[in-house]
């Protein structure tokens, strides 16, 4: 009973929150309830007992992915009048296209069918080991399928490298810090004790005098 | 005293009022802990400026932070007119609750938590992680230029940072192979020879707890690194528009969460509740006293930190998060986990099906 409270009060707090994710005006409001999704989406992790998923769902998509993301919206300058202003305009060809969208998932939906082997793997009796579901992903994931495990950590930093490639520019002409070379200043380097002679000043660039 | 509770009010009942009472028994120590905690913070760090810090009210000025509770509760609470309302006063609880639920997890003694699960220590990291939308939404929701730089500043920090947190909590785990706290603390009783108790002393992970402390620093938003609240550029950053109350709860949450990076390092490097030498007599002392005590030493530290140390820039921030910690964290990842390799210390025999 109360597990199917638990699930009913989450599934419907995820639906919610994704549903005004779209019709929220101001979009740091849709960040916010799409982060609200994101948690809830743990919670229901969290009820069919894959914790290690749900932690990493909020680590990874609350914690880091979501932050970025709302640090990004945070900073736009959104004019809402100019925004609504086209309105009329784009209303028949928005229509159109959910609607051709809508056929398209109707008939995705009409022609399902449930392979055999998703059939046989909902047939299959939970393995009654003592793991932990952490050990139990670890010992998968690094054992049959180490080689895609790579494959994706590959893909992942391939695109990452990517993305920096495309914005890193050296601009001509900023100074930059080095820390080792100002760690490496002693005061030997870095001061000169002079005693100039009255009226003759020091000349900085000759080193010590007088 | 679940099952006490279960006896005479029926198994659900009885478990429901349990673990009320079990949550009352941590939060409200945890809150006065907080607030005596306020008060070391700036006791200590006046005798490290030769002043006297708070002295008028109560004895040593010990009833100063209540005296400052009682006077935010008094105010009234100013809302910016043009601040967007729900999330104005949305930031400030979620600050307040996070930094509370994540001492569900703690173990104060050996079975004395409310929540054992397997999970613990990612519980407690993602609880930290979501820390920084109170924060975030606050600088945001105030409307505000000081406040949003505030935020966007924090923001920035505190996910650079749980990165070699991340990893400095891995090459715990690696030891321990367990992501329970309890298993964690418990996996720390001798492990030096059977002399010391405590990841500390372990020369392969020493350098790590020294990584968890300064990027705890950073997380906490704490000198050297409370950028987000820098007085001298941002006034104080992303609490600029909060009074009475709502300031409160940031107030305490900040030091809440304070306490909470003090008791995970307790736990992760320096033993959690078990007695610094693993020498029979010192077991006699309850552990929950030892935990306390590691806690108060490790605030003492974070205090001594904000006495002593100038604040950061920013860029300067950035580059220990990024071009420092994390390779360097990176690299002791394989590093331990190659040394336990080679040393033959797999963790719990998991492959044969023969966990405890």
């Amino acid at each position: 009973m109360i597990q199917a409270l638990i699930f009913y009060l989450f599934a419907s707090v995820v639906v919610a929150s994704a549903l005004m994710v779209i019709l929220a005006r101001n979009p740091v409001h849709s960040v916010l309830w799409l982060i609200l999704a994101f948690f809830n989406a743990a919670g229901l992790f969290l009820a069919i007992g894959a914790e290690f998923i749900a932690m990493i769902l909020v680590i990874v998509y609350v914690g880091a992915v979501a932050v970025l993301f709302l640090f990004v919206v945070m900073m736009l300058d959104i004019d809402f009048t100019r925004m609504r202003a086209g309105f009329s305009k784009y209303l028949p060809f928005g229509l159109a296209l959910g609607l051709v969208l809508a056929v398209e998932l109707a008939m995705v939906g009409g022609a399902w069918v449930f392979g055999d082997l998703a059939l046989d793997a909902r047939a299959a009796p939970v393995p009654a080991t003592q793991l932990s579901n952490t050990q139990a992903l670890g010992t998968i994931l690094y054992t049959d399928y180490v080689f895609i495990f790579q494959m994706a950590g590959m893909i992942l930093l391939t695109a990452m490298i990517g993305a920096i490639v495309l914005t890193l520019r050296r601009r001509p002409g900023v100074k930059r810090q080095d820390i080792s070379k100002q760690n490496a200043r002693t005061p030997a380097s870095a001061v000169t004790i002079t005693r100039p002679q009255l009226g003759a000043g020091v000349d900085t660039d000759a080193g010590v005098q007088g | 005293m679940v099952e006490f509770f279960q006896t005479y009010l029926g198994a659900d009942f009885g478990w429901l009022v349990a673990h009320v009472i079990l949550i009352l028994l941590i939060a409200l120590p945890v809150m006065l802990v907080m607030a005596i905690s306020t008060w070391m913070d700036r006791k200590v760090w006046a005798a490290m400026q030769l002043r006297r810090g708070p002295n008028v009210v109560g004895p040593v000025g010990f009833l100063q932070p209540f005296a400052d509770g009682l006077k935010l509760f008094l105010k009234e609470t100013v809302v910016p007119s043009g601040a967007n309302k729900g999330v104005f006063f949305i930031a400030p609880m979620i600050t307040f609750v996070l930094a509370l639920v994540a001492w569900a997890v703690i173990p104060f003694d050996a079975g004395w938590v409310l929540a054992d699960i397997n999970v613990g220590l990612l519980y407690l990291f993602a609880v930290s992680s979501m820390g920084v939308y109170g924060i975030i939404m606050s600088g945001w929701a105030s409307n505000s230029k000081y406040p949003f730089l505030g935020g966007l500043r924090s923001a920035a920090q505190m996910v650079s940072y749980e990165v070699s947190i991340g990893f400095v909590i891995v090459t715990v785990v690696l030891y321990a192979s367990s992501f329970n706290l309890t298993d964690i603390v418990e996996s720390q009783r001798g492990n030096i020879f059977g002399v010391v108790n405590g990841n500390i002393f372990n020369p392969l992970l020493f350098p790590m707890a020294i990584v968890f402390l300064i990027s705890a620093l950073a997380e906490t938003n704490r000198p050297p690194f409370d950028l987000p609240e820098a007085e001298a550029e941002l006034v104080a950053g992303y609490q600029v528009e909060y009074s009475s109350m709502t300031f409160a709860l940031f107030f305490l949450g900040e030091y809440m969460n304070v306490l909470l990076m003090c008791a995970l390092a307790s736990i992760l490097f320096l033993g959690g509740y078990l007695p610094p030498f693993n020498w029979e007599p010192l077991y006699m002392v309850p552990g929950v006293i030892w935990l306390f005590a590691k806690i108060v030493f490790m605030f003492f530290v974070f205090a001594w930190v904000k006495a002593t140390v100038p604040r950061y820039r920013y860029d300067q921030l950035m580059r220990l998060g990024w071009k420092v910690f994390l390779p360097l964290t990176l690299f002791w990842v394989v590093l331990v986990s190659g040394w336990l390799v080679f040393s033959g210390h797999y963790g719990a025999p998991i492959l044969s099906g023969g966990l405890s």
